[in-house]
């Protein structure tokens, strides 16, 4: 079990480490900045936080140090000619704009670096990042230089390769909500999961497509979205427009994923060939944005439940975990600890982790609470802390 | 030559321009931002996006004016006149 937690806020990055005497706060660090993911690199103990500047653009950060000294990098960039085609906010705001016919194409910035995750061990300097608007970007030096991954970008199911000139097919990624406070509504990669027993088996999940899954190192790409149901399109099973929140893996037992979405909370046994809604919406399990799995067993999953996509707050002014130990046949509400009164927290994407049997979780309210016993009971570690988006063991 | 002025902000990032009387050769909007790059590496990537285009909050004036092509940054930046680079702050 890790003895660090990585707060990853809209005024910066917070380290807590856990000492004789509890928890304690570090100096907040990137003080001022808003930090939308932090984590360490399990490898070699590199810390990166990724800046979401809301006037420089996106940066990412690393300390080398434990978090001494940063470095600020602008390196994650598009290649010239990288083109996506624009999306349009399904309001009535936008109509006006909306294109009728044929399809309008923007040259790709990076509007949001929302998520990074680490290669294999024998891939000790392999980097995955996941952007808005929709970009799998790759490190092969610690991340002094990034390469855009074109397979993922020219799928087919994104309109084709767009270097070479207009849509061959149609576009099926839709927008994410969390790209309109950057004017734009454009999809985004959160989600990347690198096979523990293969670093060339790779999960990605987009808002709003789905997830997708290579198995030769991202040379070639195929939706994995059989079993998935969403609530807002004509065809609730179509192979494309869903919308995860978040995907896990089970590190002891990779074919065991987990994913919160928008349209309720699905489990797969065999590697995301199939999934399940395993959703239970009258005892609360349904919306949300994180989801956790047991690093050993594939069958315990946790999720912390929020009302409704139209209602992002608590049920009934009560902060709870839910946890199921048996592939989401069932699930338990976790309270002991948590406040269960004038409580309207949400907790977004990346702000819940497992660590052995540590779990934590933050809230944009401001609230963190960590449990030593697998959720049974939690431990406020503190309630004034800036909007939270991502805790990560480090 | 005309005159770079910028908001303090950016000098967390760039300390060498701090206190700097920036002086750079004439041309269009892009090219003296070059200039600025040339004694602060990276600077350019804080202002303009990997397209070359202004970011949304940036904001740049030559004297009174403000730049209206954030795109191209062809505006020019002619002997004697000054470039001011802002930033338009919000949030809470």
């Amino acid at each position: 079990m890790s003895d660090t937690l990585i707060l990853g806020t809209r005024k910066g990055t917070v380290i807590l480490d856990r000492t004789a005497s509890g928890w304690q706060a570090r100096p907040i660090l990137h003080a001022g900045i808003p930090v939308c993911y932090a984590t360490r690199d399990p490898r070699d103990g590199t810390l990166w936080a990724s800046l979401d500047h809301g006037h420089w653009g996106p940066k990412l950060s690393r300390s080398r140090d434990g978090g001494e000294t940063w470095e600020d990098l602008s390196t994650l960039k598009y290649p010239g000619g990288a083109r996506h085609i624009v999306q349009y906010l399904p309001t009535p705001d936008f109509e006006a704009d909306a294109p009728t016919g044929e399809p309008d194409y923007a040259n790709a910035a990076v509007y949001k670096i929302w998520y990074l995750a680490f290669g294999g061990p024998n891939q000790p300097r392999r980097l995955y990042a996941g952007t808005i608007p929709g970009g799998l970007f790759v490190s092969n030096d610690g991340g002094e230089s990034w390469t855009l991954n074109r397979p993922l970008w020219n799928h087919e199911s994104r309109g084709g390769d767009l270097f070479a000139g207009d849509a061959t097919s149609e576009n099926h990624w839709g927008g994410t909500p969390a790209s309109v406070d950057y004017g734009v509504f454009e999809p985004g990669i959160h989600s990347i999961l690198v096979d523990p027993r293969d670093p060339n088996h790779l999960h990605v999940a987009v808002s709003s497509a789905g997830v997708l899954e290579s198995t030769d190192g991202g040379e070639t790409w195929a939706g994995r979205n059989q079993g998935m149901l969403m609530d807002y399109l004509p065809n609730p099973a179509a192979d494309w427009g869903h919308d995860p929140h978040y995907i896990t893996q089970c590190p002891g037992q990779p074919e065991h994923l987990w994913q919160q979405n928008h349209c309720g909370v699905f489990y797969s046994s065999d590697g995301a060939k199939h999934w399940k809604k395993v959703s239970v919406p009258e005892a609360g399990v349904h919306f949300g944005f994180p989801i956790a799995v047991d690093e050993q067993d594939g069958r315990t999953a946790w999720v912390v439940p929020a009302r409704a996509d139209a209602v992002r707050m608590t049920l009934d002014g009560g902060l709870f975990v839910a946890r199921t130990t048996d592939g989401g046949d069932s699930w338990q509400a976790l309270r002991t600890g948590l406040p269960q009164q004038h409580a309207h927290d949400i907790v977004l994407r990346h702000a819940l982790d497992v660590s052995g049997d540590r779990l934590c979780f933050g809230s944009t309210t401001g609230n963190a609470y960590l449990s030593e016993d697998r959720g049974d009971t939690w431990l406020c570690l503190g309630n004034n802390f800036p909007p939270i988006y991502s805790v990560r063991f480090g | 030559m005309p005159t770079v002025k910028m908001t303090s902000h950016l000098y967390r990032f760039f300390p060498q321009l701090k206190d700097q009387d920036i002086r750079l050769p004439s041309g269009s909007v892009a090219e003296v931002l070059d200039g600025i790059n040339e004694l602060a590496p990276g600077f350019t990537d804080y202002v303009l996006d990997e397209c070359g285009a202004m970011r949304r909050h940036v904001k740049l004036c030559i004297n009174d004016t403000i730049v209206i092509d954030r795109k191209a940054l062809s505006d020019r930046v002619k002997e004697g006149d000054t470039l001011f680079i802002f930033q338009a702050l919000s949030g809470g």
